[in-house]
């Protein structure tokens, strides 16, 4: 590993790196592979990952160089076109968009997609930078880093992103809990990977496969707001938006404002990419973390610019540096990571810590076109922002029922399943009786998420370490994790405490308001 | 290699046909196909009418995207697609669902359907014996063996073992459930050979469980888990990079590659399990399934199409940087080792109270 090198040398792989990337071909293949993955991250359902697995075969006949270059390009273009639909029409196109939805759709609701948009791709790209100047200059530091995660730092990470998630509810907590539960039940249905049996399939042949997040996600969000929009007057509420090009400076103006949770975003999102924990937990664990720490957080969830750049950023950190330890280590920190790294397989690289020593042309190419890549893709969508903010201004009597069988293909697509159409049918439904009873989604949509994860690294570390949960205080990386995580879930219970102290000690006889 | 168990969020397949609409030869072979059913109607006693796919065949993986059969089942579409080796586009399909049951359960309903092959691995036996869904290898049409998969026991390269002999004294000395073998998920091959080495040895390891292969390599590398039984290509890099030690190999023989891999060992120097002292069998079916009904034509068309397959020069590439067992086998000869090796999981899990009562 070429740890001793200096940061000179890495520049100088860096240039040589444009240098692979100035072949017109691979320009060609990069722009090919960003309008691809933008398209596919539009469709809800088909994702990065069945991009580029479906893509895979026919990059057999170029060289490596040029197919990941493409490959990677689908990759990034599904990365920020997931945040198209998430804020027209509240349809994650991808998971890790989900956290978007929250802010992005309200935002569009109330005549500002054009905003939204812009706002969600650029704190894509500045998240994605960050990554990749990461990548480029502490690569092989990082890639020890994450060989010292074990069973416990992932469950500790993971039990992180759900406190750092759920423990601030302004909902009542009994309804979070509620919400939560139910995703815990729905994630552990399908194969236990830890005993390999069956769990709450009775004997059906569909059960087997387990209640898809995505499915969920769809249905949820997707089909509950439709549902929704039909009662209250068959139109979409943010169709008076002013379309006009100049949107984006104008957005632009503003967004410097928010560094502090786009650089919050970004080392989230890289620390959860390379450890590796996925973009869908790194946006939920960013926007978490804005919620809580933003001045502006009483508005959030109802069109805060802050809650779609904080979730994106962190998304598209994750995504990228996810290819950090998939290159060094040979571990997939994503699914599209996972088919990308038998992909190096197919065409005869060896992921792993000689991957930077042997084979610096195909390395150095890749990290030069996330650079170009990124900023080919930024480019891209930001032109098209009119475009797609135009589009709810067609009347909802068209655009709904394409809304709903773009949602059902996409449903079908990910098991190619008939019943996962009605599965995400019942959760469309589901998603509309929450809303109408307020109870909230995300903690249902997070625990299917990371119930699976969270439950198999925890029943790893429990094997690990015979059944003692002083593994989770072993050492002092893990035990900081955990017990920054606890903190965060009682951080109400505590500052409550705090400022009772303080009155306390300002007057005593203050009565502070109960909130 | 072996499969990534894919968490919940993934997602596969496709609209795969979008990616093959400008197959040139697809109206060629159509028209071939029927040039072919009217020579059948006329002369009735022809020998054996060369059967074709007349549409696009589907390619059953019962795993994940990104796994070990996901990336042999891609490898393959992409070495036909390039090389012509069929007239009808093959697209891949992921069934991963309950441990590759639903793959498989696909494929025993799909009933005289020649248009639908699926790849296995051990989940073939494992999945049936550990989760009770009822199918088994003779619900289905044997094809062809492309290849066997190998497992090497793998220690970090700081730990003082340097036999699978010293490895099992230490694991013996160290006591009940001290040891700690990573494997890739849960009752399936890896898990196997655990309980193998464990029966045979007179030892108890502690299985953890994880995702994929490439995972439980990295995991050895950071000191987490005392040993593993990966495959071959999942942990190469780390061998040649000084981080892993390979002890012994699984397979009845030692694997013919003779060419230095890291520090001027080959996979050839790596000895068998058996001559160092554990005795201890297992590979993995990379095998070729149809579902039941197919016509000996039908079979011998997919037969003949992945010896093709075997002949090209990107197959051997990837079977030699992947360490396996070239062996292929079809008609008898592939049915009786599937007996044999359907006796070996079931005597193995049943010792080790791994089936489903």
């Amino acid at each position: 590993m070429p740890e001793r090198e200096g940061n000179l040398e890495a520049l100088g792989s860096l240039i040589h790196g444009f240098g692979v990337l100035a072949d017109p071909m691979n320009i060609a293949y990069m722009f090919i592979g960003i309008t691809l993955g933008v398209l596919i991250g539009v469709l809800p359902g088909l994702g990065g990952a069945n991009g580029v697995a479906i893509l895979l075969p026919l990059t057999f006949s170029m060289s490596p160089t040029s197919a990941i270059i493409m490959l990677s390009c689908i990759y990034w273009g599904a990365l920020f076109g997931g945040a198209i639909t998430s804020v027209l029409f509240n349809i994650p196109g991808e998971p890790w968009s989900v956290a978007t939805t929250f802010d992005g759709h309200p935002m569009a609701q109330k005549g500002h997609a054009g905003e939204a948009l812009t706002a969600a791709f650029t704190s894509s790209f500045f998240g994605a930078f960050v990554a990749v100047l990461l990548i480029t200059f502490l690569a092989p530091v990082i890639a020890g880093f994450a060989l010292r995660f074990g069973p416990a730092e992932f469950f500790a990470v993971q039990l992180l992103t759900f406190c750092s998630f759920v423990g601030m509810g302004s909902e009542s907590p009994f309804k979070v809990l509620c919400a939560m539960m139910l995703g815990f039940a729905l994630a552990a249905v399908g194969l236990d990977s830890v005993t390999g049996e069956l769990r709450m399939t009775f004997g059906s042949v569909e059960l087997l496969r387990g209640f898809d997040f995505l499915i969920a996600v769809i249905g949820l969000f997707g089909i509950g707001e439709i549902l929704l929009t039909m009662e209250e007057g068959l139109a979409f509420k943010g169709k008076s938006a002013k379309i006009n090009a100049k949107v984006v400076w104008e957005t632009w103006k503003s967004l410097p404002r928010y560094w502090v949770t786009a650089i919050r975003g970004s080392i989230v999102g890289c620390w959860m990419g390379i450890t590796p924990g996925g973009a869908t937990p790194a946006s939920f664990m960013s926007y978490g973390l804005a919620k809580r720490f933003s001045k502006n957080r009483q508005n959030f969830g109802n069109g805060e610019v802050e809650g779609v750049v904080a979730p994106e950023t962190a998304a598209h950190a994750a995504g990228t540096s996810a290819l950090l330890p998939m290159l060094t280590l040979g571990i997939p920190g994503s699914p599209t990571a996972a088919v990308l790294l038998g992909g190096l397989l197919i065409w005869g690289l060896q992921p792993g810590p000689l991957l930077f020593v042997e084979q610096k042309e195909f390395v150095w190419g890749l990290i030069a076109s996330m650079y170009l890549g990124n900023i080919a893709g930024l480019i891209v969508v930001l032109t098209t922002v009119p475009v797609f903010a135009s589009i709810l201004r067609i009347p909802f009597s068209i655009i709904a029922p394409v809304i709903v069988v773009i949602c059902a293909v996409g449903a079908y697509t990910v098991h190619n399943a008939f019943l996962d159409i009605v599965m995400m049918l019942v959760f469309g439904v589901v998603g509309y009786v929450f809303k109408k009873l307020s109870y909230p989604l995300a903690p249902l949509v997070l625990a299917l998420v990371l119930g699976d994860m969270a439950e198999s690294s925890f029943r790893q570390a429990m094997l690990v370490s015979q059944g003692d949960l002083a593994i989770f205080w072993s050492n002092p990386l893990v035990g900081s994790i955990v017990t920054l995580a606890l903190v965060m879930l009682f951080w109400p219970l505590i500052s409550a405490l705090l400022r009772k102290r303080q009155s306390r000690q300002d007057g005593g006889t203050q009565v502070m308001p109960v909130k | 290699m072996k499969d990534v168990q894919r968490p919940r969020c993934a997602r596969k397949t496709p609209f795969d046909s979008f990616a093959f609409k400008n197959t040139p030869r697809r109206r060629l072979a159509s028209g071939t196909a029927l040039a072919g059913a009217l020579g059948l109607l006329l002369i009735p006693n022809a020998a054996q009418a060369a059967w074709e796919p007349t549409k696009s065949v589907e390619f059953v993986v019962p795993a994940g995207t990104g796994g070990g059969a996901d990336q042999m089942a891609r490898m393959i579409q992409g070495i036909i697609q390039k090389n012509n080796l069929m007239g009808q586009p093959i697209v891949v399909i992921n069934k991963s669902g309950g441990a590759g049951a639903e793959g498989f359960l696909d494929v025993k309903s799909s009933n005289r359907n020649p248009h639908k092959i699926i790849i296995t691995l051990s989940n073939l036996f494992t999945t049936p014996l550990a989760t009770g869904v009822p199918f088994s290898w003779k619900d289905m049409t044997p094809v062809a063996m492309l290849a066997l998969d190998n497992f090497v026991l793998w220690v970090n390269s700081e730990a003082p073992q340097k036999s699978a002999k010293e490895f099992v004294e230490a694991a013996k000395e160290g006591g009940a459930n001290r040891f700690k073998m990573g494997g890739t998920g849960s009752k399936q091959e890896d898990q196997i050979i655990t309980a193998a080495i464990e029966q045979s040895a007179g030892v108890t390891f502690t299985y953890v469980p994880y995702k994929g292969g490439g995972d439980v390599a990295a995991q050895l590398v950071g000191n987490h888990i005392n040993a593993s039984v990966n495959n071959p290509i999942e942990a190469v890099s780390q061998w040649r990079a000084g981080a892993l030690r390979p002890l012994c190999v699984f397979d009845k023989e030692r694997i013919p590659l003779k060419e230095p891999v890291a520090d001027g060992k080959s996979w050839n120097s790596i000895p068998t399990c058996k001559e160092s002292g554990l005795d201890v069998e297992y590979t993995m079916l990379r095998g070729i399934f149809m579902g039941p009904g197919v016509t000996p034509d039908q079979i011998a068309y997919y037969v003949d199409l992945f010896k093709k397959v075997r002949e090209t020069e990107e197959w051997k590439d990837f079977m030699a940087k992947g360490a396996f067992n070239v062996s292929f086998k079809t008609g008898d000869d592939f049915k009786s080792w599937l007996a044999a090796a359907e006796t070996q999981h079931k005597t193995l899990m049943d010792k080790a109270g791994f089936t489903k009562q």
